[in-house]
């Protein structure tokens, strides 16, 4: 049976407020905005988005020998949207997937997000967002299909059937897809199409492998830095050792002499100036900076030291601040007595992201046009700013979007800065393609990092040992506060950026008397999203406490969580539950072990996790991670345990020993992977199981659901294993 | 600048470039094999990782123009070794990839582990695999994808 309109819980996006705090927080740039915050839909919250016509040619492309090429409106960066995207639409089409082939679609309208109304990679939005989407473009495509073939038979429609890429008719009579594919193509777009049923899906909710994986094994997968054309240089620059540092002077002799540089100059950055170097190849640039004489005019500018900041965020944190929010009785506090409150301090330092492919950009600027070609999420507001640079209009520059290795929120920022970068430096070379490399240092030392924090929350227990009251002061610097319109009018509430307060304002447990409050302290440092951003942090000071409060009251981790949830059915009920029954080798540990648990709601995905733990040689060993997640319906269960198990690891970097970053002297300390060390095999968990409640609610996303809970899980078990409460990463020592 | 013949995948190459260009750079620069990647420069992240003269070697520290005879196989060579087919095939079976960017040097270093150690124990791939870094975190599926290999092996 085909319904024409989806079941509701498959069809109900609509731009709620959390919606529309999200597209803020992720979208990036701000000239854009204004394409959707004018959006109708925007003047009324709840509202359904309006009703888009997308052409299925520019989504979908039938070659004569059968192969399907399907175009993705993401970035790939890892989370498998070249796989998932595809499947939505491959199966509504009733293609053959052996056939589908999927490619990432150049800057364009028509590839914007349907509800961000950009086009951009983030929020993890990708399936939530284009689940309709792409649904819709498949059916419509089959529909067409279909006419074709009935047309040709002189027979109804609807005594055709498709299957994998053949449209069938009465009697014995078929033709395939790429058959009737140029007539097709004639046919009117319909305006409404039957979707199929879910228990009609062949694709959807399957375990499907990844289409993008043997390239990526035998070699073949071009990411942006690969990238080779003709003429085309490689391009670094020598940026300032303190942000906003600027070029006094250089001696430029000896990178002059280098074989294959061709020029060097210096050259304004969005902060501060640099010096750029540009060569036949990456060697000879690199070469050649090594070889610059830079006098670096760093007066006037903020020279930050990190034991500094953690002193003056930590002094903060013992004000109270702008208020995120208060509810219930503020004074409630006071009739606790003191031997029933617990007063914590947190700290957090920066973090850089360091995806695996450096960051990089080509342009190529030739005088009325450009071409650039960019593994980065966020495809409108990059192309405008390469134009912007060039003096041209965004359409007068071709954008293609590149793969990426990694991103984790390092390829995306408002100031689209190594965009710009690249284009400044190409429209000096006309006609030549210049290839921009970060190199890993750049990368380390760059800035754009997860903001340092502090935190102080004082707890007032109650008699039934659940938060009575709940104080909290939040330390973070902000990159929305002071940007104007139109995001900080959106994002910020009373002097409070909702990105460095996300997860304890909308904290899923019922706290009856909670105040929020918060600083944003200004500091030269640049900072971005991380994946999963404010979570990062106050999601760990959430679970660790939650998980001291259940120990003093001498009730199961879980269990407590699930009694502080509101009763009703919830996303994270369900995983806490599913976890329960999943984790029951929780209570057969070995003596040396110890397990802990942490959960996380993040863009309406529910994550909890058990960890086992034990401290082999002073080293802290992660044995296990059961994790449960909801994350509505799973559209492909095998990239939701993948994405859910990298998460893990990924939020696991916060407890590195050599995981910060730090300053001294306003000069970043580390300097590559020798000294800012992310998790390798031997810091990851042994084995991680991923359980997905079964569910029939609109997909969610889980790019960043599980970042949160690995950490806090981590310090909870360690409690237990050594009565020692960690409320300061890195981890220095176990 | 001198002129350095190289054995890449079985076929004899050449590269006139300084001698102090890393194999790395001559590898994806000189002679466009771009399937073996730079994520660090300084040896700490294995992305870079080709077989010279049979070892696992970080192709951004060795200068080509210490390579001499040496044979050398890159992620694009690596499947005319049955290993290096097992490897591969186990990577696609396990979905072990991402963004896929460290996978070639991940590969190379497993291929190198097998063929010293055909049935290697957790310790033995964290020890060989120690060096490489994937920041998607796909460590429990290269370590299945290793065992399913060497079980396709025997």
């Amino acid at each position: 049976m085909r319904e024409t309109l989806e079941t509701e819980s498959l069809s109900d996006r609509r731009l709620s407020r959390r919606t529309f705090l999200r597209v803020s927080a992720a979208a990036a740039g701000g000239l854009l905005v204004s394409l959707y915050v004018d959006l109708p839909a925007f003047a009324d919250e709840g509202q359904q988005a309006p009703a888009k016509g997308y052409p299925p040619e520019a989504f979908v492309h039938i070659r004569p020998d059968g192969r399907i090429i399907i175009t993705v409106n993401r970035l790939e960066f890892g989370q498998g949207v070249t796989t998932s995207l595809p499947m939505l639409l491959a199966d509504e089409m009733d293609a053959d997937w052996s056939q589908v082939v999927a490619e990432l679609a150049p800057a364009g309208d028509i590839y914007k997000d349907p509800v961000y109304g950009l086009q951009m990679t983030g929020g993890s939005g990708s399936i939530a967002n284009s689940f309709q989407q792409y649904r819709e473009l498949g059916a419509k495509t089959r529909a067409m299909l279909i006419a074709t073939a009935a047309a040709r038979w002189q027979v109804a429609p609807d005594q055709c059937r498709a299957a994998n890429s053949i449209v069938h008719g009465p009697g014995s009579r078929s033709a395939r897809y790429a058959e009737l594919a140029n007539d097709a193509a004639r046919q009117q777009v319909p305006d409404t199409v039957p979707l199929k049923n879910p228990s009609e899906f062949l694709l959807i909710g399957k375990r499907v492998r990844r289409l993008d994986s043997r390239a990526k094994c035998d070699g073949s997968q071009k990411f942006g830095l690969d990238l080779d054309l003709p003429g085309m240089k490689v391009a670094l620059i020598a940026r300032p050792p303190v942000f906003g540092g600027r070029v006094r002077s250089f001696d430029d002799r000896e990178a002059r002499g280098t074989a294959g540089v061709r020029d060097v100059f210096e050259m304004a950055l969005v902060s501060g100036s640099g010096v750029a170097v540009v060569a036949d190849g990456f060697w000879a640039a690199k070469q050649a900076r090594d070889r610059l004489r830079i006098d670096w005019n760093l007066s006037g500018i903020e020279h930050p030291d990190s034991s500094e900041l953690r002193n003056r965020f930590r002094e903060l944190a013992r004000m109270t601040g702008s208020v995120a929010l208060s509810r219930g009785d503020a004074t409630a506090m006071d009739r606790i007595a003191p031997a029933n409150r617990i007063v914590a301090e947190y700290e957090f330092p920066y973090l850089a992201h360091t995806p695996m492919e450096p960051l990089n950009t080509t342009v190529r600027f030739d005088g009325d046009r450009a071409e650039a070609w960019v593994p980065s999420q966020s495809q409108t507001t990059e192309q405008m700013a390469i134009a912007e640079v060039l003096g041209l209009k965004p359409e007068q520059v071709t954008h293609h979007t590149e793969f990426a290795g990694g991103g984790f929120g390092r390829r995306t920022q408002f100031d689209c800065h190594v965009q710009r970068e690249a284009a400044a430096i190409a429209k000096r070379f006309h006609g030549t393609p210049i290839k921009l490399v970060w190199t890993r240092e750049d990368d380390v030392r760059g800035g754009y990092y997860r903001t340092m924090s502090a935190h102080r929350v004082e707890v007032g227990i109650g008699g039934d040992g659940t938060p009575a009251a709940w104080k909290h002061v939040i330390v973070g610097q902000s990159w929305i506060v002071g940007s104007g319109p139109p995001w900080e009018p959106i994002l910020v509430k009373d002097g409070v950026d909702y990105l460095v307060v996300e997860g304890v304002t909308d904290s899923p447990y019922a706290i009856p008397n909670l105040h929020v409050s918060a600083h944003h302290p200004t500091v030269n440092v640049p900072v971005a999203q991380w994946r999963s951003v404010g979570h990062t942090h106050n999601d760990f000071v959430m679970e660790t406490l939650i998980d001291e409060l259940a120990a003093r009251a001498n009730v199961d981790p879980i269990a407590y969580r699930l009694r502080l949830l509101a009763p009703e059915p919830s996303k994270l009920r369900a995983a806490l539950t599913l976890l329960q029954s999943k984790a029951g080798w929780r209570s057969s540990l070995p003596r040396s072990h110890a397990s802990g648990v942490a959960c996380s709601i993040y863009h309406d995905t529910a994550t909890a996790c058990a960890v086992d733990v034990s401290i082999d040689s002073k080293r802290l060993r992660i044995h296990r991670v059961t994790v449960a997640v909801d994350c509505g319906l799973a559209v492909n269960p095998l990239s939701v345990e993948s994405q859910v198990q990298g998460g893990i690891v990924f939020g696991l970097s916060q407890l590195m020993a050599n995981g910060a970053i730090t300053l001294k002297d306003g000069r970043v300390e580390q300097r590559n992977f020798d000294g800012f060390t992310p998790p390798y095999i031997v810091d990851a968990p042994v084995t991680i199981d991923v359980h997905i409640v079964p569910s029939g609610a609109a997909p969610t996303g889980v790019g960043e659901c599980p970042v949160p809970v690995g950490a806090p899980a981590v310090i909870n078990a360690l409690a237990r294993l050594t009565g020692t409460r960690h409320r300061a990463l890195p981890l220095l020592s176990v | 600048m001198p002129t350095y013949q190289l054995y890449v995948n079985g076929e004899r190459k050449e590269a006139t470039v300084d001698a102090s260009t890393p194999l790395l750079w001559v590898l994806r620069e000189e002679l466009k094999m771009t399937g073996t990647k730079y994520g660090c420069g300084i040896g700490a992240c294995g992305a870079c990782m080709v077989h010279v003269g049979g070892i696992a070697t970080r192709s951004c520290l060795v200068p080509v123009s210490l390579i001499g005879e040496r044979r050398i196989v890159t992620i694009e060579g690596v499947r005319r070794d049955p290993v290096g087919r097992a490897v591969q095939d186990a990577w696609v079976e396990k979905d072990v990839v991402q963004c896929g960017y460290c996978q070639s040097g991940q590969i190379m270093g497993a291929v190198a582990l097998l063929k010293a150690t055909p049935k290697p124990t957790d310790a033995n791939i964290e020890q060989s695999m120690g060096g490489n870094m994937c920041r998607c975190g796909t460590y429990v599926r290269i370590r299945e994808a290793i065992k399913s290999a060497s079980a396709q092996l025997k």
